[in-house]
């Protein structure tokens, strides 16, 4: 069955960002970024705070989809794992699971293969914490309500009434 | 997909114009751009060719205010209408909460308009998604035009179902914003409706 809505709650984002801001101390990143497929920032950690994380969350994610296009076409299920170096700052991008992006930006402080070393290691816990919220997603819309239910019609005019 | 973020307090939900080239999707976008605040929109994205026809998509996000306490935000995506670029139309209806189907008023492009439905109702099966269960706008385009077709001939051959439509031309912006609340407001409210994750393939137009 298809998701149609993937639920942070307060406690997944906090261990969220616990594994992120470790992670960018650990691999010596400028920044750290998760992304879901569907271009959303999740999360981010790092000394990158004033970038255009939303433009970056929707670059990523349409380049990891055309990676992926291209890995069918030569008859791979998907590209996991993506580099891209430039003259200061490089990018790691590897797949969590099936819905998630991280994304790594690092300098000449930190290096490709430390990079991978602590991705690898940050890769599973953030797959277990993404597996405990989409759990808790699905467990949510399957018993309760949408938390919107009670959201009015003059609600949603309000947001247009500029 | 929506993303609901409760540490942020954050509702996100992407929008898709979806219609064949050259019908004013970006157009759409860039005159939402130009005429929203600076406070509420981010920066807008083009992939486009060296003769300005988009390549990937366009990207526009724009936090409309908020909701029950939560920041409604909402990113616009454009597909490219070409008929080439259909690997990359797929890729970018991923996670879609909302669509706007862009139709090209002109005369001559009615085959175009009716191939490019069909292809959306095809793409959009191949995530998971039936047209008809979705939020779903059609925008008539170039009205403005003296060849535009009579908008009961493209009722009755783009809009069976008669879903929400506006008349509009988005070189001058008429029409534009009303497509845009129209479909905002039909995500919010199957938000607002959302029980137990649904689609439903077999029920496709």
């Amino acid at each position: 069955m298809l998701q149609t809505q993937f639920m942070m709650r307060e406690e997944d984002s906090r261990d969220l960002q616990a594994v992120l801001e470790r992670l960018a101390v650990d691999a010596r990143a400028r920044g750290v970024f998760v992304v879901d497929k569907t271009g959303q920032l999740i999360g981010e950690a790092g000394e990158m705070m004033g970038v255009d994380s939303t433009s970056l969350a929707s670059l990523a994610a349409g380049c990891v989809a055309a990676t992926g296009g291209l890995a069918l076409i030569f008859g791979e299920e998907e590209f996991p794992t993506h580099y891209h170096q430039g003259e200061r700052d490089n990018l790691h991008i590897t797949l969590l699971g099936e819905r998630m992006i991280l994304l790594v930006v690092f300098d000449e402080r930190s290096s490709l293969g430390l990079v991978r070393l602590r991705v690898k290691k940050a890769g599973g816990e953030l797959a277990r914490i993404f597996e405990e919220a989409r759990k808790k997603s699905e467990a949510q819309a399957a018993s309760t309500a949408s938390p919107f239910a009670d959201i009015t019609d003059d609600d949603i005019d309000n947001l247009f009434s500029d | 997909m929506s993303f609901i973020n409760y540490s942020s307090r954050e509702i996100n939900c992407k929008i898709v114009y979806y219609g064949p080239g050259l019908c004013g999707k970006t157009t759409n976008l860039q005159h939402i751009y130009a005429k929203t605040n600076p406070d509420v929109k981010g920066k807008m994205i083009s992939l486009e060719t060296e003769t300005e026809r988009t390549l990937f998509f366009d990207f526009l996000p724009l936090a409309l205010g908020e909701i029950r306490g939560f920041k409604t935000r909402f990113h616009l995506y454009t597909v490219p209408g070409q008929v080439f670029y259909d690997a990359s139309r797929k890729l970018i209806l991923k996670g879609v909460d909302g669509v706007v189907f862009v139709a090209d008023s002109q005369i001559e492009r009615m085959e175009a308009n009716i191939e490019s439905l069909d292809n959306l109702k095809i793409n959009l099966l191949d995530q998971g998604y039936a047209l008809d269960s979705i939020p779903y706008v059609v925008q008539y385009n170039k009205r403005d035009l003296p060849n535009a077709a009579p908008l009961d001939e493209m009722r009755r051959l783009l809009n069976p179902t008669q879903v929400p439509d506006y008349e509009a031309s988005a070189a001058t912006g008429e029409g534009v914003f009303e497509t845009l609340k129209a479909v905002a407001k039909g995500v919010l409210t199957n938000l607002k409706n959302m029980g137990p994750a649904q689609t439903n393939p077999e029920s496709a137009r």
